[in-house]
C-alpha cells in the first residue's frame, strides 16, 4: 500500500518507521524545517518538507495515487482538512485522523472524517479495564453499525448469581454471547447458571449500558433476587 | 454593518481586541447595540454565547484558514446558519471549498488582482 503520514512527531515518526517495515511504501509531511532535518536522517527520502494543508504539497507526496492518508498532526484543525480534502477531493479510499482534543470529536463526525483516534479515549478505555469499579468495560464500538459489544464482571452480590441465563429479562437491544469462566470462554445456553467471579460479554445497542449495568449490578436492598 | 443599523456580535480568542473595535467610534462597542464574546471558533459554548443560533449570516475571518474553513462547515451544516462566508488565503483551496459551495472569499486573489490591474495601467500611461 501507499501510505502518507502527515506529521512527524513522535506519533507520526513511529507510525512510519513500523509500516516501512511491513513493507508499505510511505512519505511522511513535516511541516517544521528542523524536525524534518532530523527526521530525514533516518527517513531520508520517505520524509518530504511541506504544509500539508496546502494541496499542491499534498499533490507533490502523490497523493493521487496514495491508498491511505493519516494525519497524526499536533493541530486538530488541519487533520480534519487533511483528511477531508484527501477524501472528497482526491477520492482516497482509506484516511486516519488523530483527534488531539475529545471535545472537537463532535467536529470531526461533523465533517465526515472517520475514524478518528483520540489518545484520551483510548486511555479512559484502558482505564475502564484496569479499575474495576468502572464495572463495565466497552470491548468494541462500531459507531458506524451502531453496535458495541461491553464485559462485566459478576461480583457475590450481582442480582444475576445464581440465575438461569434462559430467566434473565435481558433489556431489548441487548444479548448475552459469552461468559467467561476459569479463564475459560463458552457461549451460554438457556441453562447456564451464573455465578460470582463470571465475566460476561453482551452485545448491544449504544445508550443500552445503564439497563445492563442495573441488571447485573448489586442487588439493591428490597429489589434483591431473593 | 453596526452603524447600518444591524445587530453584529463578534467573537474573538483576546479580550484586547475589544478595545480595537471601539477604535473611532463615539460611544462604547455594547453601547451601540453591539455584542463581544471572549472564545474560539471551535467551542460549541463561545459560538452559542455568540449568538449563533440566530444569527442570520456567519462570518469566519480569523487570520488562520483552517480555523475558518472548519468553523465555517460547522455554522452550515450544525447551525445551518442561512449565509456563511470563509476567508481563505490560500488561492487553491478557496477555489476548491467555493467549488463545494462554500462562500469563500480570498484576499490573496482579491490582491493579486489590484495589482495586476495597478501594473498595467501604469504601463499603459508610460506608453501614452
Amino acid at each position: 500500500m501507499y501510505i502518507i503520514v502527515v506529521g512527524a512527531g513522535k506519533v507520526g515518526w513511529n507510525l512510519a518507521r513500523e509500516l516501512l517495515e511491513k513493507n508499505h511504501e510511505v512519505t511522511v509531511i513535516e511541516s517544521n524545517r528542523r524536525r524534518y532535518l532530523t527526521v530525514e536522517q533516518e527517513l531520508e527520502h520517505n520524509v518530504t518538507y511541506g504544509d500539508a494543508s496546502e494541496l499542491w504539497v499534498l499533490e507533490r507526496a502523490g497523493i493521487q495515487r496514495a491508498d491511505m492518508v493519516i494525519a497524526v498532526t499536533g493541530d486538530d484543525e488541519d487533520n480534519m482538512l487533511i483528511c477531508q480534502v484527501a477524501r472528497e477531493k482526491y477520492e482516497v479510499e482509506r484516511i486516519i485522523a488523530r483527534v488531539n482534543n475529545p471535545r472537537n470529536r463532535p467536529h470531526f463526525d461533523l465533517l465526515g472524517v472517520k475514524p478518528s483516534v483520540s489518545a484520551t479515549d483510548l486511555i479512559l478505555r484502558l482505564l475502564e479495564h484496569e479499575v474495576p469499579e468502572y464495572g463495565l468495560v466497552h470491548l468494541l464500538d462500531l459507531q458506524e453499525e451502531q453496535l458495541e459489544i461491553i464485559e462485566m464482571l459478576l461480583g457475590k452480590d450481582s442480582r444475576v448469581t445464581g440465575r438461569r441465563v434462559g430467566d434473565l429479562s435481558m433489556p431489548e437491544g441487548s444479548l448475552l454471547i459469552s461468559v467467561l469462566r476459569d479463564g475459560k470462554g463458552f457461549v451460554p445456553g438457556p441453562d447456564t447458571v451464573l455465578e460470582a467471579g463470571d465475566e460476561v460479554l453482551a452485545v448491544l445497542d449504544p445508550g443500552r449500558e445503564d439497563d445492563l449495568k442495573v441488571l447485573f449490578g448489586p442487588a439493591v436492598d428490597g429489589n434483591g433476587t431473593g | 454593518m453596526l452603524s447600518e443599523g444591524h445587530q453584529v456580535s463578534c467573537l474573538d480568542e483576546d479580550p484586547e481586541s475589544h478595545t480595537r473595535l471601539e477604535v473611532g467610534l463615539e460611544k462604547g462597542w455594547e453601547d451601540l447595540g453591539g455584542q463581544f464574546t471572549v472564545g474560539t471558533g471551535l467551542e460549541t459554548d463561545a459560538l452559542l454565547a455568540a449568538g449563533i443560533e440566530k444569527a442570520d449570516a456567519f462570518i469566519a475571518a480569523t487570520n488562520g484558514d483552517n480555523t475558518n474553513i472548519v468553523i465555517a462547515q460547522i455554522a452550515q451544516r450544525r447551525y445551518e446558519v442561512p449565509t456563511v462566508i470563509a476567508r481563505i488565503l490560500d488561492p487553491l483551496r478557496a477555489e476548491w471549498y467555493r467549488q463545494q459551495g462554500m462562500n469563500t472569499i480570498c484576499p490573496t486573489r482579491v490582491a493579486i488582482d489590484m495589482l495586476e490591474s495597478a501594473v498595467r495601467e501604469g504601463a499603459q500611461r508610460e506608453a501614452v
